[in-house]
């Protein structure tokens, strides 16, 4: 056990093996780092401080990539398709997130902010973690401004809402198909699968880690 | 891991630690050196801004359930709902579980939501009935919970953007969704402004024990 002194004096050389939890702010010595499938938690509020996974930087941009790629898919291919009585019509995830571009400016904003919800969050979630990732897989050292990305990512975590629209497709399928005959077109899939993946890219994650190694 | 003698917080220890890497920095360091977070031992201002934003969300979530959330135009008829009324059809329909979801993510989690969080607040300054874990546990459901409240303006943006047959049935969104998403995003902010090691802070103050 060390005992840091007050560092008023002098930043003890000691601060950095320590490691105040964001929540409730107790202070561990993170004496031996938790192994692979190990977990630390905090002994007061049980927060989740290391976890630490298998090649889990090869594994998070395998599953980066792919949200990438698609979220692409499903953006530029159609996603839902309803017919009735000979007429139809069908709409991208986009066209959804526009849709209330034409009711005014602040309806206007609300679309963009939707469309960034949906798509271009969890799009720029993906780039900059494969961006974090990529040098710390191969042992090389970070590239410039990879802290900063690698803050930006964790900023925008709550913002990124991909899941939440699934459910949204879901209940508003339902509600429509006592309408009109829908049809799923290929971005519905490729969405139901990105849902997936985005949940399983932030349960991989070990922040403790990443911070760790972008320190040098 | 070890406590250096005792659980103690960084505040205690004249220290102060990063909320989003975990590194800890002497008193008085204004940015993370290894992820340039912004370092405040606690926020003074985090519950004012809680009450701000927890006040214009409560303020936006009046009319989001006021005035209509979809407008059906049909050949026949306009129908305007709003997210109760919404919800009843779809019940009236017999689509009970659809109705629920719309109910749970539109009604009871921003409602809770607005009372968790108000609780929440007033314990930092009063005394709390529920213990610093169960509060923190409340905390981060909240947190957690709180973005499914878009599920219905989603549905909205959907409907509206397929629903477009012409004189048969089309779809408009009412400006209910606008507010409805409003006061979404800012209870959202107002649970990312409140600095949850102000719980622990009365807790040590009071000289309960850390629960283990």
């Amino acid at each position: 056990m060390s005992q840091p002194l007050p560092a008023s004096d002098r930043p003890a050389p000691s601060l950095d093996a320590l490691i105040a939890c964001p929540r409730c702010d107790a202070v561990y010595h993170v004496g031996t780092a938790p192994g692979i499938n190990q977990r630390a938690t905090c002994t007061r509020c049980h927060h989740v401080l290391i976890a630490p996974r298998q090649s889990a930087g090869k594994r998070i941009i395998a599953v980066a990539l792919s949200v990438l790629f698609l979220v692409v898919a499903a953006t530029i291919t159609p996603f839902l398709a309803i017919s009735t009585n000979g007429l139809s019509n069908r709409s991208s995830i986009l066209d959804a997130a526009l849709a209330f571009n034409s009711s005014g400016a602040l309806l206007l904003l609300l679309s963009f902010a939707l469309a960034a919800l949906i798509v271009f969050i969890p799009a720029l979630r993906a780039i900059l973690v494969i961006y974090v990732l990529i040098p710390l897989v191969r042992n090389r050292t970070p590239w410039p401004g990879a802290s900063r990305a690698f803050r930006l990512a964790e900023h925008l975590r709550p913002w990124s809402m991909a899941e939440v629209f699934a459910v949204g497709c879901a209940v508003a399928l339902i509600k429509i198909s006592a309408l009109a005959q829908v049809d799923l077109g290929p971005a519905f899939w490729l969405f139901s699968i990105l849902v997936v993946l985005v949940v399983v890219q932030d349960t991989l994650m070990c922040r403790y880690t990443v911070w760790k190694r972008l320190e040098g | 891991m070890e406590t250096p003698g005792g659980l103690k917080s960084a505040r205690e220890m004249g220290l102060i630690g990063c909320t989003r890497c975990g590194r800890v920095w002497p008193d008085g360091t204004p940015r993370c050196g290894r992820c340039g977070h912004k370092l405040r031992s606690r926020d003074p201002k985090s519950i004012q801004k809680v009450w701000a934003w927890w006040l214009v969300g409560l303020i936006c979530y009046v009319p989001a359930n006021v005035y209509p959330m979809l407008q059906t135009r049909t050949l026949v008829f306009t129908q305007e709902n709003t997210i109760v009324g919404g919800a009843v059809e779809l019940a009236n329909h017999g689509s009970y579980a659809i109705a629920l979801v719309i109910l749970v993510a539109s009604v009871l989690i921003p409602v809770s939501k607005f009372g968790v969080v108000a609780l929440l607040a007033l314990s930092v300054r009063h005394r709390a009935r529920l213990s610093a874990r169960r509060r923190l546990q409340l905390y981060e459901l909240v947190e957690y919970i709180g973005r499914w409240s878009m599920i219905d303006v989603f549905v909205v943006a959907i409907l509206s953007s397929l629903v477009q047959l012409g004189s048969i049935v089309s779809v408009k969104p009412g400006p209910a969704a606008l507010y409805f998403a409003l006061s979404v995003i800012f209870t959202m902010l107002s649970a990312q402004a409140f600095d949850s090691r102000l719980i622990w802070d009365r807790e040590a103050k009071n000289g309960a024990s850390p629960a283990p």
